[in-house]
């Protein structure tokens, strides 16, 4: 109810809006099933997001994820447990404030490495499963309630280099849960090559008083239809990295052919426990994954995920085989002027 | 063990993807081009800065989207300047190219 009242209030905000400015609704729905050592569970999610320009400079952005999620009992006994929910994950007002700076202030992904600000919603990740290292330097809930700061730092035809910085609060909020803590991350890109190399710090000012230390690397060579991105986090207790291979042919009549819209994937995945302190989402034993997946780019915004994955440990070792059908959508929120 | 299979899977997995990726590379060359000349007129222009900004930046994290309402462009633009801290010559270079 909160939500809606949000977007009303953000859509009345924008009508002055000029022809290319409208606000516009994006997002994915999906229906996901993943089948973990033997039982079977469904999830149903709606990630719908808002951003509404207001004026020259400012940008309101905001996206909420509603999922119901069904898993089989345990203990022998027949038929599932549900359980839904509903939430803001993130809402906030970026300032245009000169070329080389914006401003941002509200609830915002926390913008640690790649994962959770560039491949985390449904519509475009390759695997329904995040990586291990998920968590590292994302402060438990994702989301900081704060200030952020952000922008191109120097942008040249053959590099460029942008930054981001940002402070959080301790909230308790059910909807804007988040840690009090700050942290920075640096790209360097080269787009020629198509490769970017990025450095992330992050500092958790509460509880385990934790730096998390993230790099990654993305190579997406020209016309190759290609793309191999990894990251490396390191916390105080734990560290991991996970590397991820995403092939499309266009030798089969180019990427809309039926041939080219396959999508075969291979991640693999590491992490390892430096102590025995829990402190962050990692597994409690040394884990390995490798998850093998083939993915289908249906005309119309609509994706088949499915993939395989064996991940294992000292204790026990499991197979995860995972499917789903994802769309993706984006329209204005109303009927544009016409220029 | 398991390790060494995985290790070995991998290494199996890239060894393959190199022939697949030199096969491919000269095939997908030339349509890239032909599409930059349709714009391009007599005197040989250099490609569009606007287009050279979308082909190098918009399928880096996500697939291109298959077409959208020019309204709002401006706004999908503004978004995308700040999740990827692109520099406001770029913002306005793309803007020019997907509103001709
Ligand atoms: C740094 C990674 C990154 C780059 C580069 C990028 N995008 Fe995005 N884009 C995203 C993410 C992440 C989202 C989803 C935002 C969310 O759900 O919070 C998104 C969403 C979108 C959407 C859906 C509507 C919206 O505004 O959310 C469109 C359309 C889009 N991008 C187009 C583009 C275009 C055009 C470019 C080239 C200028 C581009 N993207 C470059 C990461 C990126």
């Amino acid at each position: 109810m909160r939500l809606v009242a949000i977007v009303a209030a953000l859509l009345a905000a924008t009508h002055a809006s000029t022809a290319q400015n409208v606000p516009l609704i994006s997002g994915g729905a999906a229906f996901f099933s993943s089948t973990n050592g033997g039982n079977t569970s469904f999830l149903p999610i709606f990630e719908p997001l808002i951003a509404a320009p207001i004026g020259s400079h400012l940008l309101i952005e905001s996206r909420a994820t509603i999922d119901e999620s069904f898993s089989p009992k345990s203990n022998g006994q027949t038929g599932y447990n549900h359980s839904h929910f509903a939430g803001v994950t993130y809402l906030q007002g970026d300032f245009i404030a000169s070329p080389h700076l914006t401003v941002v202030a509200g609830s915002f992904l926390v913008p640690f490495a790649t994962y959770n600000e560039r491949l985390s919603p449904v519509w475009i990740s390759n695997f329904q499963d995040g990586p291990l290292t998920a968590s590292l330097g994302t402060m438990s809930s994702g989301t900081g309630l704060g200030g952020m700061v952000r922008g191109s730092a120097i942008s040249r035809p053959n590099y460029s280099i942008d930054y981001t910085g940002y402070f959080s609060a301790r909230s308790g909020n059910e909807q804007f849960n988040s840690k009090r803590s700050f942290g920075a991350r640096t790209n360097l890109y080269l787009p020629k090559e198509r490769l970017e190399v990025g450095l992330s710090y992050g500092r958790l000012l509460q509880g385990t008083q934790e730096n998390f230390y993230g790099l990654h690397v993305w190579w997406e060579p020209k016309d190759a239809g290609l793309k191999v991105r990894s990251e490396y986090a390191r916390g105080h207790h734990a560290q991991g990295y996970w590397v991820e291979v995403d092939y499309r042919t266009q030798a089969f009549g180019g990427f809309n052919s039926w041939v080219g819209r396959f999508e075969p994937l291979f991640r693999m995945q590491q992490t390892f426990r430096r102590d025995t302190v829990v402190s962050d989402g990692l597994p409690l034993e040394d884990t390995q994954r490798a998850d093998f997946g083939l993915d289908y780019n249906l005309p119309h915004n609509m994706r088949i995920l499915t993939s395989y994955a064996r991940q294992f440990s000292a204790s026990n070792d499991t197979n995860v085989w995972e499917t789903g059908l994802v769309y993706r959508f984006l329209f204005p929120a109303w009927k544009g002027k016409s220029r | 063990m398991r390790q060494q299979h995985l290790l070995a899977l991998s290494l199996a997995l890239a060894a393959l993807s190199v022939p697949v990726l030199s096969a491919t590379q000269p095939q997908s060359q030339p349509p890239a081009k032909t599409t930059t000349k349709k714009h391009a007129d007599p005197a040989p222009q250099p490609p569009d800065e606007g287009e050279r900004v979308f082909v190098r930046n918009c399928s880096r994290c996500h697939a291109t989207p298959e077409g959208f309402s020019p309204s709002i462009s401006g706004t999908i633009v503004r978004h995308m300047r700040v999740r990827a801290n692109l520099s406001q010559h770029d913002e306005q270079a793309l803007l020019r190219f997907l509103n001709p």
